[in-house]
This record gives structure tokens, sequence and C-alpha cells, in this order.
């Protein structure tokens, strides 16, 4: 099975060893994952913000990187659900035959990261240690567009020494939403406050999802407020072991 | 006075002024979080209720892809049974029919049933410009409509309010409008409500002409349908002599049983209840029971625009029970007058524009990016209105709107320019790398450690601020993964 890395761009630029991670945690678990060099963005950022024309080289970018792949995993339940719903839009507007049949090819080859390790390659306990008070924000994305359900939670409660506590209002947005965060500032930091209280509230030392883009915005805040909370992708812990914790 | 919606600022500037008052976010806080774990119990006692809202969802898409036939139906069964049907394109066309009938029997009040429609055209406005009171007879309308406010929910157009500022309300307003309230009205629930029923029942045994909305209307019977809970809209549907019912053209249905799906849907979204109080159905006139005059006016207003829209026609399936209001994160923390219409919230955000068109105004055309796109209001909404996706269109829809404007937007050129970094892998390099050096420069000066231990910036000038204002920002890494990979992969 040839296996492809789609680091996401905010990853690749701001947040290397998330990527660093996934390489780590699936070359342990014996896939030899490769990184084509040819990727960029999934086009998110200019989708969500009405920039359609501005996201078709990405797209195209992206369906020419990943082509001849048998499984693209993601680190990103927002990135894995912007190549699953919105490529198609961008690439029906292009009115190009050739790369919307591309992109109906590659959506489902793509995997968010606890999909590929629960789905694909069966695994829920990935041997990973971690002696840490964990609680875990299931973004919006990863839970109501990609639909990974629980199997973050699987994965963490397998990992040793690892404690999950449950974050009050969970399932509620963080307010980051792209340039919503920017554009809707006030509101996005409202948003946010909250949730740190709730993650503060739980006790936990590490914050743990899926999303880097939310964890930049939650982690701001928890930085800002000098809380002392720190925050983890999903795939930095699953990649934490005993000879090397983090 | 009523007022209207006309000039309100654009969402983020009226969102800041919103978040700023701590007792709307108390209140809304308060309500929003009651209703929806009513709504959750409601809904999940339901066994088969995704089965249920494919039903409402492809009931309405059909109706509306034939919605010329069903109405010219609906139009000739109201007949057959003794009302009058008018058409209106127009907020001013559906205003001057209701003004007509009020004139053609001398009155100068109307008794209104809480309708969304009446609301969205401004028909109390309207109607005071003719000389004509139009009293609201919903107790949470009334309240707006005494407190000289506007409504901020759609269901719960007093949501913004508690119960001490409501007495108040009743306390120094009624008395203009007719029966006062007593003087030692405290805020006990029952207390306010016995004050208003009070008041209201003066005018209920008053008014000779009601106006109302309607929730459905069948076309195959000529049936209209009311549903709400206090039993205000019953007394008006029943009592006066003449009944001007204002109804959107996308609020018909093609068959009686067809309600069947909407009315298990629509209280249990809206309320949380398994069924609602009082549900009213009225079929053109019957003789010497309740009104012996009916009109129906039915009213475009934008939704034949809406119609013509592939992506945002959903919308139309809208049968207002307001479930994604109060589960929409912005909407608990700014509430509904942000929003600048009668139809705050996620699908106000959707339903403005689609209503008045793109491009209309600044005030509209900042509705669809008032939502971190979070998707709960799709999850809750009866009829699977994929609200967040057509938020996604319409902002491609301002966009391209400005797209030939002579001085572009700061965001457009910054769009284009990571649009061209970003649609090439060798130039995404090239901006990695330049933002390694820029965030050891940047970063030397900083003395800020995030939690975990890495270098962090605090306060950033121009743009940066939106983001650093409250929100500290990780230096870019002097090593992108792209780099890592060559470095330590690449050559295997």
């Amino acid at each position: 099975m040839r296996v492809a890395l789609q680091v996401t761009c905010l990853n690749d630029a701001l947040f290397p060893d998330v990527g660093v991670a996934t390489v780590r945690l699936l070359e342990r678990l014996g896939v030899s994952v490769e990184f084509p060099a040819g990727q960029t963005c999934c086009g998110q950022p200019m989708v969500n913000s009405g920039y359609l024309d501005e996201a078709v080289p990405l797209v195209r970018a992206a369906v020419e990187a990943f082509s001849g792949f048998d499984a693209v995993v993601t680190p990103s339940g927002s990135c894995t659900g912007a190549v699953r719903h919105q490529h198609a839009v961008v690439a029906r507007r292009t009115g190009d035959p050739g790369l919307v049949a591309a992109v109906a090819e590659l959506v489902p080859r793509v995997f968010e990261l606890s999909e590929f390790l629960v789905d694909v390659l069966g695994v829920e306990d990935v041997g990973a240690s971690f002696p840490h008070s964990v609680t875990y924000h299931p973004t919006c994305h990863s839970l109501r567009v990609v639909g990974v359900g629980d199997r973050p939670e699987r994965l963490l409660r397998r990992v040793r020494g690892l404690r999950l506590l449950d974050l009050p209002q969970a399932q509620e947005c963080c307010g980051f939403g792209g340039t919503f965060a920017v554009k809707n500032a006030e509101v996005s930091v409202a948003m946010g406050s909250d949730k740190a209280r709730h993650v503060r509230e739980s006790g936990a030392e590490v914050l743990v999802a899926g999303d880097s883009s939310c964890l930049m915005h939650i982690g701001g805040l928890l930085s800002r407020q000098r809380s002392g909370v720190r925050v983890m992708h999903l795939a930095e812990v699953l990649a934490s072991t005993e000879a090397a914790a983090s | 006075m009523s007022r209207t919606f006309v000039g309100m600022p654009p969402f983020p500037d009226a969102a800041r002024a919103a978040l700023a008052d701590s007792q709307l976010r108390a209140n809304l806080a308060r309500a929003t979080a009651t209703i929806r774990s009513k709504r959750a119990a409601a809904v999940g006692e339901v066994e088969a209720w995704e089965a249920l809202r494919e039903a409402g969802a492809a009931i309405k898409d059909a109706t509306l892809a034939r919605l010329d036939e069903h109405l010219l139906d609906l139009e000739r069964a109201l007949t057959a049974r003794g009302a009058t049907v008018h058409w209106a394109r127009d907020a001013a066309e559906a205003a001057a029919i209701v003004i007509d009938v009020a004139r053609a029997h001398g009155v100068d009040e109307v008794v209104k049933v809480k309708s969304m429609a009446t609301q969205e055209i401004d028909l109390n406005a309207r109607l005071a410009e003719a000389g004509i009171a139009a009293w609201e007879t919903d107790l949470a309308e009334l309240i707006v409509q005494l407190g000289e406010d506007l409504p901020s929910h759609i269901l719960v157009p007093a949501i913004h309010r508690n119960r001490a500022e409501i007495r108040d309300i009743f306390r120094t307003r009624m008395a203009a409008a007719g029966r006062p309230a007593p003087q030692d009205l405290t805020d006990d629930p029952a207390q306010l409500a016995e004050a208003a029923r009070l008041h209201l029942r003066e005018k209920f045994l008053r008014a000779k002409v009601a106006v109302s909305g309607a929730n459905f209307a069948v076309a195959e019977t000529g049936t209209l349908v009311v549903v709400e809970s206090e039993g205000n809209g019953r007394m008006c549907l029943t009592l006066p002599e003449v009944l001007v019912s204002v109804v959107g053209v996308e609020k018909v249905v093609p068959t009686y049983r067809d309600l069947e799906v909407f009315l298990q849907l629509l209280p249990r979204s809206s309320t949380g209840e398994r069924m609602n109080p009082y549900t009213s159905m009225w079929t053109g006139v019957t003789p010497g029971d309740g009104p012996q005059e009916v009109h129906v006016v039915l009213l475009d207003s934008g939704r034949t625009r809406a119609l013509a829209d592939e992506v945002g026609r959903q919308v139309l399936r809208c049968i207002r029970c307001s479930a994604c209001l109060n589960v929409c994160p912005v909407y608990e923390r700014v509430g509904g007058h942000a929003y600048g219409s009668v139809y705050p919230g996620p699908i106000g955000a959707i339903l403005g524009p689609l209503l008045k068109g793109v491009g209309s105004d600044e005030q509209v055309d900042s509705l669809p990016f008032a939502s971190s796109l979070c998707g709960a209001c799709y999850e809750v909404c009866p009829v699977k209105i994929d609200i967040p996706s057509v938020l996604v269109d319409l902002r491609a829809q301002v966009v391209d709107h400005h797209r030939g404007d002579r001085v572009p937007k700061a965001e457009a050129v910054a769009m284009k320019a990571a649009g061209w970094a970003l649609g090439d892998a060798r130039r995404l390099g090239v901006a990695e790398a330049v933002a390694g050096v820029g965030g050891r420069v940047l970063g030397r000066p900083s003395r800020r450690a995030a939690p975990g231990g890495r270098v962090a910036l605090g306060r950033l000038p121009w743009l940066g601020e939106r983001w650093t204002q409250a929100r500290d920002l990780p230096v870019p890494p002097a090593r992108s993964f792209r780099r890592w990979w060559s470095e330590e992969r690449g050559r295997r």
C-alpha cells in the first residue's frame, strides 16, 4: 500500500512537529509513508472566504501530488473535510471535466488520521506512552463534517499512562473558523474564552485535538491567560513513546 | 411606535457592541441552554427522526420544484371555499392590501397573531403610517412592541429580556396601549402572564380585523395552519369578523397528509415539545363560525429570487423553528439584533442575503461571514438545510460581486497573494524559509513562551492585532516540515 502524507499548509509552515509526529507514528506502525513535495494547501482558507478562483491551482496541485497513492493521510479533520466536500465545488467552477473526474477519484482515498489508524490499519493501541492528564476537544470539522466519531478517544484511551478527562460542553465550537477568527475577531475570542475556561475546568495538563488550526486559537488564548495548559495535536500524543517521552 | 431594522450596522460592528452587554449574554446563555436541552430530549425520543427530516426536506423540495402549480391549486381551493386571494410581489404591495381591507371596514386597529412574514415586510410600521394601530398579541411580541424594541429571535423574540426587565416594561408602558399593568406587579411569571392576559383580552374582544401569517398552506384543501403556544392566535383567528393572512409563497404544501410530517418536526424542533398547545386550521369561510371575511395575501418579497439560486434555494424549506439559533455559538454570544434583520442566527445569515440579494448593501453582505462554519445548525435543522454550504456559496457570491471593484479590498489582495504562494510548492517553500527567518528575528525580543516552551508573539501591529489582541501566536519555526522531510527522509 502506497501511503502519502497530506501534512496541511498550517502544519508545514507553523507546526512541523505535527507532521514529524505523524510520520514517526505511521512508520512505527509499519507504514512507509511518503511526502509528495508538490502538495501545498487544501484551499479551504480561500474557499471559506469566498475566493474560489484562487483555490483552483491548489486543488490542481493536490490531485496531481496525490495521484497514484492508495491512501492519503491527513492530520486534520478540517482539511480532510475540505478535500471531501469543497474540492468538487472548486473543480465544477472551472468547467474542466478532467479536474472534476480527478477530484472524484481522489476523495475516497483521503483519510483523517484517526480514521486511517482505526479503519484502514485496524489499530487502536498504537503503542504510545504519555503519562499526563489530557482532555480532548472534538473539533467541529472532525466531528460534524468528517464524522470521526469516537475514534480519537478510543486511540487516546489505549495510550499508556494517559488519563483522559472530560471536557465540559466539548462539542461546542472553539470559535476559530478560519478567517472568522480575524473578520469577527471579538466573537471568535468570546467563543474561544469559553472553550479555554472549559479546558481549565477539566483539570487537564494538556488539551488534545485533531486540528492544529483550532489548537492554535485555543492554545493562543491559554498561553495569553498564562494558564499553564499546553496544547498538542493527537498525532504528537500518539507518537510519544516511553523511549522518547514528550 | 414600531422600530425597524433599516440602517443597522454590518455584523462585525453590531456584534462587537452586543458582546459587551453582560445582561444580554447572561439572558441568552440561560435561555438557549434551556431550549437546547428541551429540544434534544424531545427529538431524542423519536426513533425515526432522521427519516422524518428526510421526508420534510423531500416534500419541500418537490413542492418548490413545481411551486407555480401548487400555488395556483391553493388559490383555486381557497377561492372555492370563500376566501379572497391576493398576490403581492413585495412588502409595499402586501401592506397596501392589508391597509385596503382595514379601511374597507373603517377600523383604526387590528389584532395580530405572531407572524414572521408580517415582521419581514414591516407591516406594523406601514399600518401605523396609514393611521392603523397593529396590536401584537403574542406575549413576547407584546413585550417587544411595548418596549419599542426589536425582536431578537424567531420563536422567542424577547429572549434578550429577563423577567425584571419585562416587569419594568409592563409597568411603564402598558397604560399607553390600553389596560395598565397593576402598579404592584412583581417579576413572578404568573403575575406577568396575568397582566398581559387582561391587557390583551380587551383588544381581542374589541377588534374587528385580525392579521396573521400561516405556518402551512395546504394546496389540496385551501387550509391554512397556525401553530402556537399561548392561545392568542386562536383568539385572533376566531373572534374578529375579518381575517387577513400574509403567507410567504414557500409555505404551501401539496396535501393535507403532508402536515403529518411537519407537525411532528416543528414543535419538537422549536419549543422542544411533542405537540404544541394550539394548532388552528381554517379553510376559507365557515358560515356562522369564525371570521366571515377571509383574505389570503400570497407574498413573494424575494422568495422567487431565492428559488433561482441553485445552492441557496434549500433555504425555502425553512419552517421557522429556530433550532439553528438555539445551537449557534455565535448567536448565543451576540443575540439576534446583531444580524440586523427579523431573521437572525444561522438561518437569517443565509435567508437575508437570499431574499434581498447579495450586493444590496454592506450589512447584507456581512451576514454570510457571521459564522465559524461549525455545522451545529445543519445537524439540528428539521428540514436538513445545509446552512454551512449555503454560507460558503454566498461568500463566493459576495466576493465575485466585488471582483470588478476599482480598488480591491486588502483581503482580496492578501487572498490573491496567498493563492499565488500556495499555488506552487516551490514558492511555498521559499515563503516558509522567509517566515522562518522572520520568526527568528521576531522571536528574539519576545520573552514570551507558550505553555510547552515554544516562543510566542504577543501583540502585533496592524492586521496582526486582530489575532493577537487576545491570543498569542507561535513564531514560525526555523525549519518547515517540508525542509525536515527533505533533510531527514528525502535522501533515503
